[in-house]
């Protein structure tokens, strides 16, 4: 188990709050540049490396046993599962009428 | 257990019986903390989902809402939160060294820092009182506004009150771990408590990396 005690160096520790820091920069720079649609993918791309690099340094999971990695990516997977079907759901909505709607509305 | 002393004579500091060694006890300690935070990501996963939904539906409303936010106060509060965040990790680091005085600077430093976040965010919570901007219990907004604004700042309010709560559980928690530290309970091979802190504590920080840019950097080439 001994392989499972190397935990980061200050210095990585430091890297990786610079790392933020430019990232957050960069967020509010983008912000303030236009590009359409394309700016909130690229504030969501930015935050969601921001925080991989969060729970990958600063929360060990680098460090850490493999099943406790597979346990972090398994509840990140059924966030985006929540994520797609509430999406998919709303959506879709207006793409068919309901079969009662759909009587109606030839009455 | 007195007539279990024989069992006590290799038995490290701080570790329960139900477990072969420190090496098992702090994976399951890891992993049970895990498993917390991973309701606590799906918990928070509700709202975002609902903000998604809306801002789908009312781009404009969440655009115009957005406006009203202070993008410096904002990065100010994400700063001062990764920071508090690197001197977490650093309490950590020393919590692993058995360094009592250290793990006792940094979580100071943590707590301070999450009180400035704290007392930033109270600022921005009564400039909205005194702009009539809070959904229900003074909402007046100026001038010309889509009707759908006040979504925006039920959501605003939903999820940073969420997150607030979640900062000052954690000051709360922060306390009773700087007594413990000063009482000398933590070292090299009982440390658990520190370290699942920490967790805790990078996890309400990652909320804030998400809510910073979906809540203050909308549409902001457009003012």
């Amino acid at each position: 188990m001994a392989e499972h005690h190397n935990s980061p160096t200050v210095g990585i520790y430091l890297s990786v709050f610079a790392t933020l820091m430019v990232l957050t920069a960069l967020t509010v720079w983008v912000a303030f540049v236009d590009m359409g649609a394309y700016n909130d993918l690229i504030a969501m791309v930015i935050a969601c490396t921001k925080a991989t690099v969060v729970i990958v340094f600063f929360m060990h999971v680098k460090y850490s046993s493999r099943l406790l990695w597979l346990f972090v990516a398994a509840g990140f997977l059924f966030l985006l599962i929540m994520f797609a079907f509430i999406m998919a759901d709303y959506a879709s909505r207006g793409w068919m009428e309901a079969p009662g709607s759909y009587f109606l509305s030839i009455q | 257990m007195a007539d279990h002393a024989h069992d006590h004579e290799h038995h490290p500091y701080g570790l329960a019986h139900q477990f072969e060694d420190t090496a098992q006890q702090k994976e399951s300690v890891l992993l049970g903390m895990w498993s917390f935070l991973i309701t606590e990501v799906l918990f928070f996963g509700g709202y975002f989902a609902t903000y998604l939904v809306y801002r789908t539906q009312y781009p404009i409303a969440f655009t115009e809402g957005s406006y009203q936010l202070d993008v410096k106060l904002g990065a100010f509060n994400t700063v001062v939160l990764i920071l508090s965040s690197l001197t977490m990790a650093m309490a950590v680091h020393e919590s692993h060294k058995g360094n009592k005085n250290g793990i006792l600077r940094y979580l100071i430093a943590t707590f301070i820092l999450g009180g400035v976040f704290l007392c930033v965010k109270y600022v921005e919570y009564s400039a909205k009182f005194e702009h009539g901007l809070v959904p229900g219990l003074a909402w007046h907004p100026h001038g010309e506004h889509s009707p759908q604004l006040a979504l925006f700042f039920s959501l605003y309010f939903g999820m940073t009150g969420m997150h607030a709560l979640h900062m000052i559980i954690g000051a709360g928690l922060l306390i009773w771990l700087m007594v413990k530290t000063a009482r000398g309970t933590y070292t090299a091979e009982y440390n658990a408590p520190v370290e699942v802190f920490g967790l805790y504590w990078h996890f309400v920080d990652i909320v804030w990396i998400f809510l910073f840019p979906l809540l203050y950097l909308l549409g902001k080439t457009h003012g």
